[in-house]
């Protein structure tokens, strides 16, 4: 454990940021306003100025809802999209400027895993193209048996039958096709994992195997995952710590029980109240307020304040910035920081 | 389970085309099934034309100028000679009408083929690169078949055949027509192609699969030739059909313009017109029989096509 | 009496050379102001039974037997003019996806009057009075505006307040909600369930409650039915059934949840898949999944009966309590 603590992180995510232009070409952005016609470029801020570790072996969630950014975070990191500011450091090195070929022996390392099982396999390609493709495509000097070998090891760990090798996705259900998107991923012998919300297409009894599946692996193959999620049930059960984003900016970053046990931002308190339990009499969930601002036009200081009831004139000019707490969290808000929010 | 399975394994393609939905539509759409009856039929004619043809067309010898209009056997005009050998009587030349349709039907059905061929050539690989590439290259593709489109097909034909003719002098231009005839179908209409496969590669490209491929580190030749392109079939296969009925009708335009096949190589358009002097005179058959199956085969090959969009259309047959 | 009866309700599919039973035998009463969730996995036939309640069934979907009783008149054996008297009238429907009900070319406005002029007798005026009434009962800031506005210029959790102010509107006497949170995030979906809740009481209208989530469904109604594979396999108080379920099935959902299992412990799964509806096995649909199941599960379809504090359809069900589960190998 104390060996963990020292080591260099896996994944090193500093100052993140992520920009998507709204008005493509130069007819879009010039725009009539108030009787004069201007340029003007409208942007969404999907991610703003995120820093993150991932240590090695660790299970690392990301948890927010609808358009906080936390796709594009395991995008960014994927090498799916350049970032706009900021840098991705893995193992060391700076991956988010290399170009493709120099990418490919990280493409070996890290590998992702998709939340629609039904888009993310090529529908015209059998499981075993699917799975032989990366194996040849990485290793162009196995042997054919070598190949093989490997394809059925990967789909035997996986729960899938080797027998099931000549079959399209179509003809397996959301789970099995989501069992075969890990296969795929496992066959480059990966070291980190990029899930992007895995389960969240699957039903109840589904999302228990494939989880199952993913903790077996972690076990086996020493796997650190960069696990993106907005189930906070997941969440405890499966992630080591948890990063909460609220409009591309980090709220809270704890370890999972401290963060279960103790939540400190109003968002993250909010969050894990709205989680619907078992023995709920009735809904009780502490209710925000205000409506969420779009990531086009960002709010000046604290991105929450809109809906939080602890929001004072300090949070509407003043970002708040990411401060340790004494049980080793990470909390950005001021109202946590002048302790004038009641303890649970 | 299992059973299942062993059911998978012991099926003969029939029993899986049967099953198929593409199977299902056809057997359970007449048209589609004359239509197909009709189309084979004329391509295997036309494939085996030189062992069906009673006689050779592209040989003189076998041509009696004193044979020449005759009429079909069953068509006994007062003034008109029939003669057994000739089935669908003979032209001007005394060609064997019904050897020349054979040879025609074959001809255009290559010049079709073959024009298509290079169309979706170019188109394909045009739509995919401007449809995975985007940005500039996409603006800059797209504007050339804004272009390209802004000319029409026979004008365009029109115009580089003329010039050709003028250029290399008919003797030359007859002996390769075939090739210009191709080239010049299949540069023009390559826009359609692009098009199609352009808006397919935008909706596939979204898709995580596209996505799964690129962390698996594949290259961009790859992705497009190995995972976009098979999911992009079906609208290429769709308008092929449409395309290749346009290409026979294109070349027919031409050569009954005088800018495509010469007389002595008979395709159905030369040989309409060629008995089109000849209607008035009474021998209507030199220009009308010909007419006929250029019109049916062009009819079911755009009959097959529609009844391919509505099957491949996924919207239609969900409701 | 109960103000929904539905009796042996059969649903079929006529596939392209055979037929599938999408509901089989299901019958259930709802009374004045009731709340009765559906629970189930896809293909469950938990949206089938919804849909079939409002006769919203599509090609090649038909009803095959069995009677839906609402207010002493038989659903099944009404015209679709008749029909039209009921549906948006007196049963209202809560899609997933609020796009479903909202028309995007009209505004909020326009749609909530039509709805209304189409059911009542009142002037536009009047309507637009009883519109803004409901917006304001939904909790929506500044009325007035949002109806000249178009869906699309509201967010996801405004758009399915509308579409509950707008199944309101003529006040139903059953509202049927299917996933009617699924699409939103957990914030909203808290926000949108307590206003429905808050709704239902105030204006004791019963409710049917389609969804996936067991602590939705825990919060929000009194009784539930669980359904796999086209059945009804347990039916009892919410309460009873989620302290202490009978089913295998049930256990197995409820035991599969994460928050049932200590962290970093492997989740406490069901092996196998939901059959696809043309290969339910024989016997009871859940034999092949269950721990539980002994040789007479393949053969003997169970029926519901009375045990511990709910309905089960399970044979086994006495023996079960009391002994663990062997191993399933599923293929």
């Amino acid at each position: 454990m104390k060996n963990e603590m020292t080591q260099t992180p896996l994944l090193q995510i500093d100052a993140l940021e992520k920009r998507f232009a709204l008005d493509h070409g130069f007819l879009e952005t010039v725009k009539l306003r108030k009787g004069r016609i201007r340029r003007e470029k409208r942007e969404v801020h999907a991610v703003n100025g995120l820093t993150l570790d991932i240590k090695r072996g660790e299970a690392l969630c990301i948890v927010g809802e609808s358009g906080c950014g936390k796709s594009t975070v395991a995008r960014l990191v994927a090498g799916l999209l350049n970032p706009s500011n900021g840098s991705i450091t893995y193992d060391g090195k700076r991956i988010d400027t290399l170009t493709r070929r120099e990418m490919l022996p990280y493409r070996r390392k890290m590998q992702m895993i998709f939340q629609n099982p039904y888009a993310s396999l090529n529908p015209r390609m059998t499981i075993e193209q699917a799975l032989t493709e990366p194996v040849k495509h990485h290793h162009p000097d196995l042997s054919a048996q070598g190949v093989r070998d490997k394809v059925v090891e990967v789909m035997r760990s996986v729960g899938v039958d080797p027998a099931w090798a000549p079959r399209y996705p179509h003809e397996f259900s959301g789970g099995q096709r989501q069992r075969i998107a890990i296969a795929r991923a496992l066959t480059v012998d990966p070291e980190f994992i990029i899930a992007d919300e895995p389960i969240s297409a699957l039903d109840v009894s589904i999302q228990a195997q494939v989880l199952n599946l993913m903790l077996e692996a972690q076990v086996e193959r020493g796997l650190t995952y960069l696990f993106i999620t907005h189930d906070l049930s997941v969440v405890q059960h499966f992630g080591t710590r948890v990063a909460v984003l609220y409009l591309g900016t980090l709220c809270e970053l704890s370890d999972t029980a401290t963060l279960f046990a103790n939540p400190k931002h109003p968002y993250t308190r909010a969050l894990l109240s709205a989680v619907p339990k078992l023995d709920d009499q009735a809904p009780n969930h502490i209710r925000l307020r205000g409506e969420i601002p779009t990531p086009i036009d960002m709010p000046q200081g604290c991105p929450f304040r809109s809906r939080c009831t602890y929001a004072n004139d300090r949070c509407a000019v003043e970002r708040p910035v990411p401060a340790p707490q004494p049980d080793g969290s990470l909390v950005a808000c001021h109202a946590v920081e002048e302790d004038r929010i009641e303890t649970v | 389970m299992s059973n299942v399975e062993s059911n998978l394994h012991s099926q003969t393609r029939w029993q899986k085309f049967r099953a198929s939905n593409l199977g299902y539509s056809f057997l359970s759409n007449k048209v589609a099934m004359i239509s197909m009856a009709v189309f084979v039929a004329i391509v295997v004619m036309a494939v085996f034309a030189p062992l069906i043809a009673p006689f050779d067309p592209y040989d003189p010898r076998q041509q009696d100028i004193m044979n020449s209009e005759m009429a079909p056997i069953w068509w006994a005009g007062p003034r008109d000679f029939t003669d057994p050998q000739f089935i669908l009587g003979t032209d001007a030349q005394g060609r064997d009408l019904w050897s020349a349709i054979l040879y025609g039907t074959r001809l255009s059905l290559m010049i079709g083929v073959c024009a298509v061929a290079l169309q979706a050539f170019l188109g394909i690989s045009i739509g995919l690169i401007s449809g995975y590439v985007g940005g500039r290259t996409d603006s800059l593709l797209m504007r050339l078949a804004d272009i390209q489109l802004s000319f029409s097909t026979l004008m365009v034909a029109i115009i580089f055949l003329a010039v050709t003719q003028a250029l290399f002098g008919s003797e030359v231009f007859n002996r390769y027509a075939i090739f210009f005839l191709i080239a010049v179908i299949g540069v023009s209409e390559w826009p359609q192609y692009a098009r199609t496969v352009r808006a397919t590669v935008l909706a596939e490209k979204k898709k995580e699969y596209v996505d799964a491929a690129q962390v698996l580190g594949f290259g961009p030749i790859r992705i497009m030739v190995r995972h976009i392109l098979p999911n992009s079939v079906s609208p290429i296969f769709v308008i092929s059909t449409v395309q290749v009925a346009n290409a026979i009708i294109s070349e027919a335009s031409l050569s009954f313009l005088g800018l495509g096949m010469p007389v002595s190589q008979p395709s159905l358009g030369s040989l309409i017109s060629g008995g089109f002097e000849f209607i008035f005179s009474g021998s209507w058959w030199i220009t009308t029989i010909p007419g006929v199956v250029l019109v049916v085969l062009v009819l079911v090959i755009n009959l097959l096509g529609d009844w391919l969009r509505d099957v491949l259309n996924p919207k239609l047959y969900k409701g | 009496m109960s103000l929904l009866s539905v009796q042996g309700l059969t649903v079929k599919f006529a596939m392209r050379n055979n037929t599938v039973t999408a509901l089989n035998d299901i019958s259930f009463d709802i009374g004045q102001g009731e709340r009765v969730g559906i629970v189930g996995e896809s293909g469950a036939g938990k949206s089938i039974t919804g849909f079939s309640i409002l006769n919203l069934l599509s090609r090649p979907g038909y009803i095959a037997g069995g009677s839906i009783m609402f207010d002493g008149q038989d659903l099944t054996k009404l015209s679709d003019k008749q029909f039209r008297t009921i549906r948006g009238n007196r049963i209202a429907m809560i899609f997933q996806d609020p796009m479903v009900t909202l028309n995007p070319v009209l505004t909020i406005g326009q749609q909530m009057v039509e709805q209304l002029q189409a059911h009542r007798r009142v002037s536009r005026k009047d309507a637009e009075i009883i519109a803004v009434a409901k917006l304001r009962e939904v909790y929506i800031p500044a009325p007035e505006e949002r109806l000249k506005q178009y869906p699309h210029e509201l967010s996801g959790g405004m758009r399915q307040r509308i579409v509950i102010a707008i199944a309101l509107l003529l006040d139903p006497q059953l509202i049927i909600a299917d996933e009617p949170t699924t699409a939103l995030d957990v914030t909203i979906q808290a926000d949108i369930m307590e206003l429905l809740l808050e709704l239902c009481e105030s204006n004791n209208v019963s409710l049917i409650l389609i969804t996936h989530d067991l602590g939705v469904v825990s919060q929000m109604t009194q009784r539930m039915l669980v359904m796999y594979a086209g059945r009804i396999i347990e039916t009892g108080g919410t309460r009873e059934i989620i302290n202490d379920p009978q089913h295998p099935y049930t256990q197995g959902l409820i035991n599969a949840l994460p928050q049932q299992t200590l962290p970093g412990e492997k989740l406490r799964q069901i092996p196998g898949n939901m059959p696809a509806l043309s290969a339910i096995p024989p016997g009871c649909p859940f034999h092949p999944r269950c721990g539980y199941a002994v040789p007479t599960c393949r053969t003997v379809r169970p029926e519901l009966r009375r045990h511990g504090g709910s309905d089960v359809a399970c044979i086994e069900v006495e023996r079960l309590h009391g002994t663990t589960p062997h191993k399933v190998d599923y293929a």
